[in-house]
Protein backbone atom coordinates (compact mmCIF):
# COMPACT_ATOMS: atom_id res chain seq x y z
CA UNK A 1 0.00 0.00 0.00
CA UNK A 2 1.22 3.29 0.79
CA UNK A 3 4.31 1.95 2.74
CA UNK A 4 5.36 0.88 -0.86
CA UNK A 5 5.85 4.75 -2.10
CA UNK A 6 7.83 5.41 0.98
CA UNK A 7 10.06 2.73 -0.13
CA UNK A 8 10.29 4.28 -3.15
CA UNK A 9 11.11 7.62 -1.75
CA UNK A 10 13.64 6.56 0.67
CA UNK A 11 15.66 4.01 -1.95
CA UNK A 12 15.07 6.77 -4.63
CA UNK A 13 16.52 9.61 -2.75
CA UNK A 14 20.00 7.18 -1.78
CA UNK A 15 20.09 6.67 -5.40
CA UNK A 16 19.93 10.40 -6.24
CA UNK A 17 22.46 11.16 -3.80
CA UNK A 18 24.96 8.42 -4.47
CA UNK A 19 24.96 9.63 -8.25
CA UNK A 20 24.50 13.61 -7.62
CA UNK A 21 27.69 13.53 -5.35
CA UNK A 22 29.53 12.18 -7.95
CA UNK A 23 28.43 14.99 -10.63
CA UNK A 24 31.61 17.06 -11.19
CA UNK A 25 31.42 20.28 -10.13
CA UNK A 26 32.35 22.22 -13.45
CA UNK A 27 28.50 20.58 -14.21
CA UNK A 28 26.89 22.05 -11.59
CA UNK A 29 24.79 24.47 -13.46
CA UNK A 30 23.71 22.10 -16.35
CA UNK A 31 23.25 19.24 -13.28
CA UNK A 32 20.13 22.05 -11.57
CA UNK A 33 18.61 22.85 -15.33
CA UNK A 34 18.72 19.43 -16.03
CA UNK A 35 17.12 18.42 -12.41
CA UNK A 36 14.45 21.19 -13.73
CA UNK A 37 13.57 19.20 -16.42
CA UNK A 38 13.36 16.39 -15.34
CA UNK A 39 11.25 17.21 -12.42
CA UNK A 40 8.79 18.84 -15.19
CA UNK A 41 7.14 15.31 -14.99
CA UNK A 42 4.65 16.73 -12.92
CA UNK A 43 3.79 17.58 -16.55
CA UNK A 44 1.95 13.53 -16.66
CA UNK A 45 -0.13 14.68 -13.42
CA UNK A 46 -0.98 18.17 -14.63
CA UNK A 47 -1.58 16.27 -18.06
CA UNK A 48 -4.61 13.86 -16.17
CA UNK A 49 -6.14 16.97 -14.78
CA UNK A 50 -6.24 18.98 -17.59
CA UNK A 51 -7.86 16.10 -19.88
CA UNK A 52 -10.57 15.58 -17.45
CA UNK A 53 -14.27 16.36 -17.67
CA UNK A 54 -14.23 18.79 -15.14
CA UNK A 55 -14.05 22.62 -15.22
CA UNK A 56 -11.84 23.41 -12.71
CA UNK A 57 -9.57 20.49 -12.94
CA UNK A 58 -9.53 21.79 -16.39
CA UNK A 59 -8.43 24.72 -16.08
CA UNK A 60 -5.80 24.31 -13.01
CA UNK A 61 -4.62 21.67 -15.19
CA UNK A 62 -4.37 23.71 -18.02
CA UNK A 63 -1.75 26.28 -15.68
CA UNK A 64 0.12 23.32 -14.90
CA UNK A 65 0.28 21.68 -17.94
CA UNK A 66 1.82 25.26 -19.39
CA UNK A 67 4.45 26.12 -16.20
CA UNK A 68 5.77 22.17 -16.41
CA UNK A 69 6.41 22.07 -20.32
CA UNK A 70 8.07 24.91 -20.30
CA UNK A 71 10.36 23.42 -17.25
CA UNK A 72 10.74 19.97 -19.63
CA UNK A 73 11.10 21.69 -23.31
CA UNK A 74 13.08 24.59 -21.89
CA UNK A 75 15.14 22.73 -19.47
CA UNK A 76 16.17 20.13 -21.57
CA UNK A 77 16.87 22.52 -24.51
CA UNK A 78 19.02 25.12 -22.31
CA UNK A 79 21.05 21.70 -20.32
CA UNK A 80 22.04 20.92 -24.09
CA UNK A 81 22.87 24.39 -24.95
CA UNK A 82 25.24 24.08 -22.22
CA UNK A 83 26.38 21.07 -22.64
CA UNK A 84 27.60 21.64 -26.19
CA UNK A 85 29.55 24.44 -25.14
CA UNK A 86 31.94 21.98 -23.01
CA UNK A 87 34.52 21.19 -25.40
CA UNK A 88 38.09 19.98 -25.14
CA UNK A 89 40.93 21.78 -26.99
CA UNK A 90 42.88 19.32 -29.42
CA UNK A 91 46.33 19.68 -29.11
CA UNK A 92 47.98 20.45 -32.16
CA UNK B 1 -3.18 3.12 -13.26
CA UNK B 2 -2.47 -0.06 -16.20
CA UNK B 3 0.15 -2.08 -15.93
CA UNK B 4 2.04 -1.13 -19.49
CA UNK B 5 1.83 2.62 -18.09
CA UNK B 6 3.49 1.51 -15.16
CA UNK B 7 6.19 0.02 -16.83
CA UNK B 8 6.63 2.86 -18.80
CA UNK B 9 7.00 5.17 -15.83
CA UNK B 10 9.58 2.55 -14.48
CA UNK B 11 11.46 2.59 -18.06
CA UNK B 12 11.69 6.74 -17.70
CA UNK B 13 12.53 6.45 -14.07
CA UNK B 14 15.83 4.36 -14.96
CA UNK B 15 16.40 6.70 -17.83
CA UNK B 16 16.43 10.13 -15.56
CA UNK B 17 18.54 7.84 -13.31
CA UNK B 18 21.37 7.16 -15.93
CA UNK B 19 20.74 10.48 -17.61
CA UNK B 20 21.79 12.37 -14.36
CA UNK B 21 25.02 9.73 -14.49
CA UNK B 22 26.25 11.07 -17.39
CA UNK B 23 26.83 14.51 -15.78
CA UNK B 24 29.71 12.73 -13.79
CA UNK B 25 31.73 13.77 -16.91
CA UNK B 26 31.31 16.73 -19.65
CA UNK B 27 32.11 13.56 -22.35
CA UNK B 28 29.33 11.24 -21.33
CA UNK B 29 27.04 14.16 -20.50
CA UNK B 30 25.07 14.56 -23.40
CA UNK B 31 24.56 11.24 -24.40
CA UNK B 32 22.92 11.19 -20.71
CA UNK B 33 20.58 14.24 -21.72
CA UNK B 34 19.57 12.04 -24.59
CA UNK B 35 18.70 9.19 -22.45
CA UNK B 36 16.59 11.68 -19.77
CA UNK B 37 15.08 13.49 -22.57
CA UNK B 38 13.59 9.84 -24.27
CA UNK B 39 12.25 8.60 -20.67
CA UNK B 40 10.65 12.31 -20.17
CA UNK B 41 8.80 11.82 -23.63
CA UNK B 42 7.71 7.73 -22.63
CA UNK B 43 6.30 9.07 -19.31
CA UNK B 44 4.17 11.99 -20.93
CA UNK B 45 3.19 9.24 -24.30
CA UNK B 46 2.14 6.73 -21.78
CA UNK B 47 -0.04 8.88 -19.80
CA UNK B 48 -1.62 10.44 -22.61
CA UNK B 49 -2.59 6.92 -24.40
CA UNK B 50 -3.38 5.74 -20.76
CA UNK B 51 -7.27 6.19 -21.63
CA UNK B 52 -7.27 8.95 -18.44
CA UNK B 53 -7.57 11.85 -20.98
CA UNK B 54 -11.06 12.70 -22.15
CA UNK B 55 -10.61 16.00 -23.89
CA UNK B 56 -7.63 17.27 -25.12
CA UNK B 57 -8.32 21.22 -26.06
CA UNK B 58 -6.53 22.33 -22.76
CA UNK B 59 -3.50 19.90 -23.07
CA UNK B 60 -3.13 20.96 -26.69
CA UNK B 61 -3.33 24.38 -25.89
CA UNK B 62 -1.07 24.46 -22.72
CA UNK B 63 1.83 22.36 -24.50
CA UNK B 64 2.16 24.76 -26.85
CA UNK B 65 2.13 27.90 -25.29
CA UNK B 66 4.64 26.00 -22.92
CA UNK B 67 7.18 24.96 -25.25
CA UNK B 68 7.06 27.85 -27.05
CA UNK B 69 7.67 29.62 -24.47
CA UNK B 70 10.28 27.20 -22.71
CA UNK B 71 11.85 27.01 -26.36
CA UNK B 72 12.34 31.07 -26.40
CA UNK B 73 14.40 31.23 -23.07
CA UNK B 74 15.95 28.43 -23.85
CA UNK B 75 17.34 29.98 -27.01
CA UNK B 76 18.10 33.76 -26.04
CA UNK B 77 18.62 33.81 -21.99
CA UNK B 78 22.17 34.89 -22.40
CA UNK B 79 24.40 32.44 -19.94
CA UNK B 80 25.20 35.19 -17.55
CA UNK B 81 21.52 35.62 -16.77
CA UNK B 82 21.55 32.09 -16.04
CA UNK B 83 20.70 32.02 -12.01
CA UNK B 84 17.59 34.02 -13.06
CA UNK B 85 16.28 31.48 -15.64
CA UNK B 86 16.93 28.86 -13.19
CA UNK B 87 15.33 30.62 -10.28
CA UNK B 88 12.02 31.15 -12.76
CA UNK B 89 11.94 27.52 -13.39
CA UNK B 90 11.78 26.30 -10.24
CA UNK B 91 8.93 28.66 -9.27
CA UNK B 92 7.28 27.58 -12.74
CA UNK B 93 7.90 23.52 -11.51
CA UNK B 94 6.45 24.28 -8.08
CA UNK B 95 3.11 26.09 -9.20
CA UNK B 96 2.52 22.89 -11.72
CA UNK B 97 3.17 20.77 -8.05
CA UNK B 98 0.97 23.44 -6.10
CA UNK B 99 -2.05 23.14 -9.05
CA UNK B 100 -1.99 19.77 -9.19
CA UNK B 101 -2.58 19.74 -5.18
CA UNK B 102 -5.18 22.20 -5.06
CA UNK B 103 -7.06 19.69 -7.83
CA UNK B 104 -6.45 16.68 -6.10
CA UNK B 105 -7.56 18.48 -2.66
CA UNK B 106 -10.77 19.70 -4.74
CA UNK B 107 -11.29 16.41 -6.43
CA UNK B 108 -10.87 13.93 -3.98
CA UNK B 109 -12.87 15.97 -1.43
CA UNK B 110 -16.13 16.49 -3.56
CA UNK B 111 -15.76 12.42 -3.16
CA UNK B 112 -15.11 12.45 0.56
CA UNK B 113 -11.81 10.57 -0.78
CA UNK B 114 -9.57 12.66 1.66
CA UNK B 115 -7.32 10.04 3.94
CA UNK B 116 -5.05 11.07 6.74
CA UNK B 117 -2.27 9.82 4.24
CA UNK B 118 -3.58 12.09 1.19
CA UNK B 119 -3.65 14.77 3.35
CA UNK B 120 -0.55 15.13 4.48
CA UNK B 121 0.71 14.40 0.94
CA UNK B 122 -1.12 17.50 -0.52
CA UNK B 123 -0.61 19.38 2.47
CA UNK B 124 3.17 19.10 2.23
CA UNK B 125 3.07 19.63 -1.54
CA UNK B 126 0.78 22.46 -1.10
CA UNK B 127 2.78 24.38 1.47
CA UNK B 128 6.50 23.48 0.38
CA UNK B 129 5.26 24.37 -3.46
CA UNK B 130 3.77 27.49 -2.27
CA UNK B 131 6.50 29.27 -0.79
CA UNK B 132 9.24 27.81 -3.62
CA UNK B 133 6.89 29.43 -6.07
CA UNK B 134 6.82 33.61 -4.19
CA UNK B 135 10.66 32.55 -2.85
CA UNK B 136 12.06 32.02 -6.23
CA UNK B 137 10.30 34.61 -7.97
CA UNK B 138 11.94 36.83 -5.18
CA UNK B 139 15.28 35.26 -5.98
CA UNK B 140 14.32 35.89 -9.84
CA UNK B 141 13.74 39.32 -9.20
CA UNK B 142 16.85 39.94 -6.98
CA UNK B 143 19.29 37.95 -9.51
CA UNK B 144 17.77 40.16 -12.27
CA UNK B 145 17.87 43.40 -9.82
CA UNK B 146 14.39 43.97 -10.52
CA UNK B 147 13.86 43.91 -6.51
CA UNK B 148 16.79 45.76 -4.40
CA UNK B 149 19.24 43.17 -4.58
CA UNK B 150 20.81 43.96 -0.73
CA UNK B 151 19.18 42.16 2.13
CA UNK B 152 15.92 43.85 3.14
CA UNK B 153 15.75 43.66 6.79
CA UNK B 154 13.83 45.06 10.04
CA UNK B 155 13.00 44.25 13.35
CA UNK B 156 11.46 41.43 14.36
CA UNK B 157 12.15 39.87 10.91
CA UNK B 158 12.85 36.65 12.16
CA UNK B 159 9.96 36.76 15.18
CA UNK B 160 7.45 37.61 11.86
CA UNK B 161 9.02 34.76 9.59
CA UNK B 162 8.49 31.99 12.04
CA UNK B 163 5.10 32.89 13.59
CA UNK B 164 3.97 32.51 9.96
CA UNK B 165 5.94 29.56 9.84
CA UNK B 166 4.54 27.60 12.63
CA UNK B 167 0.78 29.18 11.57
CA UNK B 168 0.90 27.60 8.54
CA UNK B 169 2.49 24.73 10.02
CA UNK B 170 -0.18 24.31 12.60
CA UNK B 171 -2.82 24.25 9.51
CA UNK B 172 -1.28 21.84 7.90
CA UNK B 173 -1.31 19.17 11.22
CA UNK B 174 -5.03 20.78 11.66
CA UNK B 175 -5.93 19.74 8.12
CA UNK B 176 -4.24 16.21 8.46
CA UNK B 177 -7.07 15.15 11.10
CA UNK B 178 -10.14 17.55 9.93
CA UNK B 179 -9.36 17.60 6.13
CA UNK B 180 -12.53 18.83 5.06
CA UNK B 181 -12.03 22.82 5.74
CA UNK B 182 -11.07 24.30 2.19
CA UNK B 183 -11.00 27.82 4.36
CA UNK B 184 -8.04 26.37 6.29
CA UNK B 185 -6.58 24.92 2.98
CA UNK B 186 -6.94 28.06 0.90
CA UNK B 187 -5.21 30.35 3.87
CA UNK B 188 -2.46 27.73 4.51
CA UNK B 189 -1.60 28.19 1.20
CA UNK B 190 -1.96 31.87 1.81
CA UNK B 191 0.74 31.94 4.05
CA UNK B 192 2.79 29.88 2.33
CA UNK B 193 2.86 32.23 -0.41
CA UNK B 194 4.04 35.09 2.07
CA UNK B 195 6.57 33.25 3.65
CA UNK B 196 8.29 32.40 0.52
CA UNK B 197 8.30 36.00 0.06
CA UNK B 198 9.67 36.87 3.65
CA UNK B 199 12.05 33.85 3.60
CA UNK B 200 13.98 35.62 0.93
CA UNK B 201 13.89 39.53 1.41
CA UNK B 202 16.50 39.39 3.99
CA UNK B 203 19.16 37.54 1.80
CA UNK B 204 21.64 39.33 -0.19
CA UNK B 205 22.67 38.73 -3.55
CA UNK B 206 26.07 37.18 -2.99
CA UNK B 207 24.16 34.39 -1.15
CA UNK B 208 21.67 33.36 -3.97
CA UNK B 209 23.81 30.44 -4.76
CA UNK B 210 22.91 28.96 -1.51
CA UNK B 211 19.14 30.00 -2.03
CA UNK B 212 18.43 28.90 -5.72
CA UNK B 213 20.05 25.84 -4.46
CA UNK B 214 17.90 25.32 -1.42
CA UNK B 215 14.76 26.35 -3.74
CA UNK B 216 15.63 23.78 -6.17
CA UNK B 217 15.04 20.63 -3.40
CA UNK B 218 11.83 22.47 -2.20
CA UNK B 219 10.61 22.30 -5.48
CA UNK B 220 11.78 18.56 -6.10
CA UNK B 221 10.07 17.89 -2.19
CA UNK B 222 7.15 19.19 -4.02
CA UNK B 223 7.14 17.17 -6.71
CA UNK B 224 7.84 13.83 -4.52
CA UNK B 225 4.76 14.71 -2.38
CA UNK B 226 3.22 15.32 -5.70
CA UNK B 227 3.92 11.77 -6.70
CA UNK B 228 2.22 10.68 -3.02
CA UNK B 229 -0.82 12.95 -3.33
CA UNK B 230 -2.02 11.12 -7.23
CA UNK B 231 0.02 8.02 -6.33
CA UNK B 232 2.58 8.15 -9.22
CA UNK B 233 5.65 6.63 -8.63
CA UNK B 234 7.83 8.22 -11.52
CA UNK B 235 7.03 12.10 -9.49
CA UNK B 236 8.49 10.13 -6.38
CA UNK B 237 11.53 9.10 -7.90
CA UNK B 238 11.85 11.97 -10.13
CA UNK B 239 11.24 14.40 -7.36
CA UNK B 240 14.09 12.59 -4.80
CA UNK B 241 16.32 13.10 -7.52
CA UNK B 242 15.08 16.70 -7.73
CA UNK B 243 15.31 17.14 -4.12
CA UNK B 244 18.88 15.28 -3.25
CA UNK B 245 20.46 17.45 -5.91
CA UNK B 246 19.08 20.85 -4.73
CA UNK B 247 20.37 19.64 -1.34
CA UNK B 248 23.62 18.52 -1.77
CA UNK B 249 23.96 21.78 -3.84
CA UNK B 250 23.13 23.46 -1.04
CA UNK B 251 25.47 21.79 1.12
CA UNK B 252 28.62 22.60 -1.33
CA UNK B 253 27.50 26.37 -1.20
CA UNK B 254 27.12 26.77 1.96
CA UNK B 255 30.01 25.30 2.73
CA UNK B 256 31.98 26.68 0.26
CA UNK B 257 31.04 30.58 1.97
CA UNK B 258 31.77 28.65 5.70
CA UNK B 259 28.22 29.28 6.44
CA UNK B 260 25.50 27.21 7.92
CA UNK B 261 22.02 26.74 6.46
CA UNK B 262 20.41 28.52 9.13
CA UNK B 263 23.04 31.43 9.39
CA UNK B 264 22.22 32.09 5.46
CA UNK B 265 18.40 32.22 5.78
CA UNK B 266 18.31 34.08 9.22
CA UNK B 267 21.50 35.67 9.63
CA UNK B 268 21.03 38.17 6.68
CA UNK B 269 24.50 38.69 6.74
CA UNK B 270 25.53 41.87 3.67
CA UNK B 271 23.44 44.24 5.38
CA UNK B 272 26.04 45.37 7.46
CA UNK B 273 28.19 46.55 4.58
CA UNK B 274 31.50 48.18 6.15
CA UNK B 275 32.40 51.65 4.00
CA UNK B 276 35.24 50.54 2.37
CA UNK B 277 38.65 52.38 1.54
CA UNK B 278 38.89 53.80 5.06
CA UNK B 279 41.58 51.20 6.01
CA UNK B 280 42.95 51.12 2.16
CA UNK B 281 45.25 53.79 1.45
CA UNK B 282 47.22 53.58 4.86
CA UNK B 283 48.83 50.70 3.95
CA UNK B 284 51.55 50.49 0.86
CA UNK B 285 50.48 48.59 -1.79
CA UNK B 286 52.57 47.52 -5.18
CA UNK B 287 50.97 49.04 -8.43
CA UNK B 288 51.57 47.32 -11.73
CA UNK B 289 51.49 48.61 -15.30
CA UNK B 290 50.18 46.63 -18.42
CA UNK B 291 54.00 46.18 -19.81
CA UNK B 292 55.37 45.27 -16.58
CA UNK B 293 52.61 42.79 -16.48
CA UNK B 294 53.41 41.33 -20.13
CA UNK B 295 57.45 41.56 -18.67
CA UNK B 296 56.14 39.37 -15.62
CA UNK B 297 53.80 36.96 -17.48
CA UNK B 298 56.45 36.05 -20.26
CA UNK B 299 58.75 34.91 -17.60
CA UNK B 300 56.63 32.27 -15.95
CA UNK B 301 55.96 28.97 -17.03
CA UNK B 302 52.82 28.12 -15.05
CA UNK B 303 49.68 30.70 -14.88
CA UNK B 304 46.67 30.49 -13.03
CA UNK B 305 43.47 32.48 -13.11
CA UNK B 306 41.10 33.18 -10.67
CA UNK B 307 38.25 34.53 -12.16
CA UNK B 308 35.07 36.05 -9.87
CA UNK B 309 31.93 37.33 -10.74
CA UNK B 310 33.49 40.79 -11.22
CA UNK B 311 35.02 39.25 -14.46
CA UNK B 312 31.54 37.91 -15.71
CA UNK B 313 30.21 41.44 -14.83
CA UNK B 314 32.55 43.10 -17.06
CA UNK B 315 31.73 40.61 -19.55
CA UNK B 316 35.41 39.80 -20.02
CA UNK B 317 35.14 36.38 -20.25
CA UNK B 318 36.32 35.97 -24.08
CA UNK B 319 38.67 38.53 -23.49
CA UNK B 320 40.52 36.47 -20.92
CA UNK B 321 39.89 33.52 -23.42
CA UNK B 322 42.06 35.22 -26.18
CA UNK B 323 44.79 36.30 -22.90
CA UNK B 324 44.97 32.61 -22.61
CA UNK B 325 45.26 32.05 -25.78
CA UNK B 326 48.47 34.41 -26.02
CA UNK B 327 49.81 32.97 -22.91
CA UNK B 328 49.56 29.29 -25.07
CA UNK B 329 51.80 30.52 -27.82
CA UNK B 330 54.19 31.45 -25.60
CA UNK B 331 54.14 28.08 -24.17
CA UNK B 332 53.10 28.73 -20.71
CA UNK B 333 50.33 26.63 -18.94
CA UNK B 334 47.26 28.23 -18.09
CA UNK B 335 44.97 26.90 -16.28
CA UNK B 336 41.94 28.65 -14.60
CA UNK B 337 41.20 27.97 -10.71
CA UNK B 338 37.60 27.89 -9.70
CA UNK B 339 35.54 28.58 -6.65
CA UNK B 340 32.79 27.07 -5.70
CA UNK B 341 30.71 30.13 -5.09
CA UNK B 342 32.40 32.26 -7.64
CA UNK B 343 29.58 32.61 -9.62
CA UNK B 344 26.04 33.62 -8.73
CA UNK B 345 25.17 30.04 -8.76
CA UNK B 346 26.82 26.45 -8.81
CA UNK B 347 28.69 25.95 -11.33
CA UNK B 348 27.72 29.64 -13.01
CA UNK B 349 32.15 30.44 -13.52
CA UNK B 350 32.67 27.38 -15.23
CA UNK B 351 29.67 28.36 -17.81
CA UNK B 352 30.44 31.30 -18.60
CA UNK B 353 34.26 30.29 -19.48
CA UNK B 354 33.11 27.47 -21.81
CA UNK B 355 31.01 29.59 -23.26
CA UNK B 356 33.99 31.72 -24.31
CA UNK B 357 35.18 28.61 -25.39
CA UNK B 358 38.06 27.49 -22.47
CA UNK B 359 38.52 23.66 -22.74
CA UNK B 360 36.76 22.26 -19.73
CA UNK B 361 40.50 20.26 -18.40
CA UNK B 362 41.84 23.33 -17.76
CA UNK B 363 38.96 24.55 -15.46
CA UNK B 364 40.64 23.27 -12.12
CA UNK B 365 38.32 22.77 -8.73
CA UNK B 366 40.14 24.78 -5.68
CA UNK B 367 40.54 21.26 -3.92
CA UNK B 368 42.74 20.08 -6.84
CA UNK B 369 44.44 23.69 -7.63
CA UNK B 370 45.68 24.10 -3.81
CA UNK B 371 47.80 21.53 -3.12
CA UNK B 372 49.92 22.75 -6.06
CA UNK B 373 49.69 26.44 -5.83
CA UNK B 374 53.20 26.63 -4.69
CA UNK B 375 54.38 26.05 -8.06
CA UNK B 376 52.42 28.78 -9.61
CA UNK B 377 54.58 31.53 -10.96
CA UNK B 378 52.00 33.71 -11.36
CA UNK B 379 48.29 33.72 -9.89
CA UNK B 380 46.19 36.51 -12.26
CA UNK B 381 42.93 37.51 -9.91
CA UNK B 382 40.06 38.97 -12.23
CA UNK B 383 37.58 40.52 -10.27
CA UNK B 384 37.64 38.10 -7.21
CA UNK B 385 38.23 39.54 -3.53
CA UNK B 386 36.51 37.22 -0.57
CA UNK B 387 37.36 33.32 -2.41
CA UNK B 388 41.16 34.51 -2.15
CA UNK B 389 41.31 36.57 0.87
CA UNK B 390 44.30 34.67 3.10
CA UNK B 391 42.82 36.33 5.95
CA UNK B 392 40.08 33.06 6.11
CA UNK B 393 43.20 31.05 6.94
CA UNK B 394 45.17 33.26 9.56
CA UNK B 395 42.65 35.90 11.19
CA UNK B 396 40.50 34.17 13.75
CA UNK B 397 38.86 37.50 14.36
CA UNK B 398 37.94 37.84 10.43
CA UNK B 399 34.29 37.05 9.67
CA UNK B 400 35.34 35.09 6.75
CA UNK B 401 37.75 32.46 9.36
CA UNK B 402 37.65 28.96 8.33
CA UNK B 403 36.53 29.63 4.78
CA UNK B 404 37.63 27.41 2.24
CA UNK B 405 39.74 29.98 0.00
CA UNK B 406 42.39 29.46 -2.99
CA UNK B 407 45.65 29.92 -1.95
CA UNK B 408 46.69 32.43 -4.31
CA UNK B 409 48.95 33.99 -1.87
CA UNK B 410 51.21 31.07 -2.32
CA UNK B 411 52.03 31.67 -5.74
CA UNK B 412 55.20 33.62 -6.47
CA UNK B 413 53.85 36.46 -7.86
CA UNK B 414 50.09 37.60 -7.41
CA UNK B 415 48.31 40.09 -9.75
CA UNK B 416 45.20 41.62 -8.93
CA UNK B 417 42.98 42.82 -11.40
CA UNK B 418 40.69 45.27 -9.40
CA UNK B 419 38.54 48.82 -10.40
CA UNK B 420 39.55 49.87 -7.35
CA UNK B 421 40.52 49.22 -3.29
CA UNK B 422 37.09 48.92 -2.76
CA UNK B 423 36.34 45.73 -0.06
CA UNK B 424 34.39 42.22 -1.42
CA UNK B 425 30.40 41.27 -1.04
CA UNK B 426 31.63 40.40 2.76
CA UNK B 427 33.17 44.38 3.57
CA UNK B 428 36.08 42.38 4.75
CA UNK B 429 39.69 43.88 4.24
CA UNK B 430 41.80 41.93 2.21
CA UNK B 431 45.55 41.76 3.82
CA UNK B 432 46.51 40.24 0.40
CA UNK B 433 47.07 43.36 -1.28
CA UNK B 434 49.01 44.17 0.84
CA UNK B 435 51.45 41.11 0.47
CA UNK B 436 54.70 41.44 -0.52
CA UNK B 437 54.23 39.42 -3.45
CA UNK B 438 51.20 40.92 -4.72
CA UNK B 439 50.98 43.40 -7.84
CA UNK B 440 47.87 45.61 -8.22
CA UNK B 441 46.87 46.33 -11.83
CA UNK B 442 43.94 48.78 -11.26
CA UNK B 443 40.97 49.65 -14.07
CA UNK B 444 38.15 47.83 -15.54
CA UNK B 445 38.93 44.18 -16.03
CA UNK B 446 37.80 44.16 -19.86
CA UNK B 447 39.44 46.94 -20.89
CA UNK B 448 42.96 46.10 -18.76
CA UNK B 449 42.59 42.53 -20.44
CA UNK B 450 42.26 43.92 -23.75
CA UNK B 451 45.15 46.07 -23.23
CA UNK B 452 47.10 43.37 -21.92
CA UNK B 453 46.47 41.79 -25.26
CA UNK B 454 47.24 44.11 -27.38
CA UNK B 455 50.39 44.66 -25.83
CA UNK B 456 51.11 40.61 -26.48
CA UNK B 457 49.99 41.23 -29.80
CA UNK B 458 52.77 43.85 -30.48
Amino acid sequence: MQIELIYILILAGFVGFEVIRKVTPTLHTPLMSATNAISGISLVGSLVAAGSDNETAQILGFIAVTAATINVVGGFMITERMLKMFKKKEKK
Amino acid sequence: MNYLTEVVYLIASVLFILGLKGLSHPETARRGMHFAEIGMLMAIVGTLVSGHIVTWTWIITGVAIGSAIGAAMAIFMPMTAMPQRIALSHAFGALAAVLVGVNEYIEKGGHGELSNFLMSAIGFEVLFGALTVTGSLMAFGKLSELVKSAPITYKGQNFVNITLFFTAFGMFVYLIFFPYNPVIFYTMIGLSLLIGVFLVLPIGGADMPVVISLMNSYAGLAIAATGFAIDNKVLIIAGSLDGASGFILSIIMSQAMNRSFANVLFGAVGSSQVDAGNLAEERPITRVGIEDTKFILEQADRVVIVPGYGMAVAQAQHTVRELSDELDKHGIAVEFAIHPVAGRMPGHMNVLLAEANISYDQLLEMETINPTMDSVDVCIIIGANDVVNPAARTDKSSPIYGMPIIDVDKARTVIVMKRSMATGFAGIENPLFYAPNTKMLFGDAKKVLQELVAEFKK
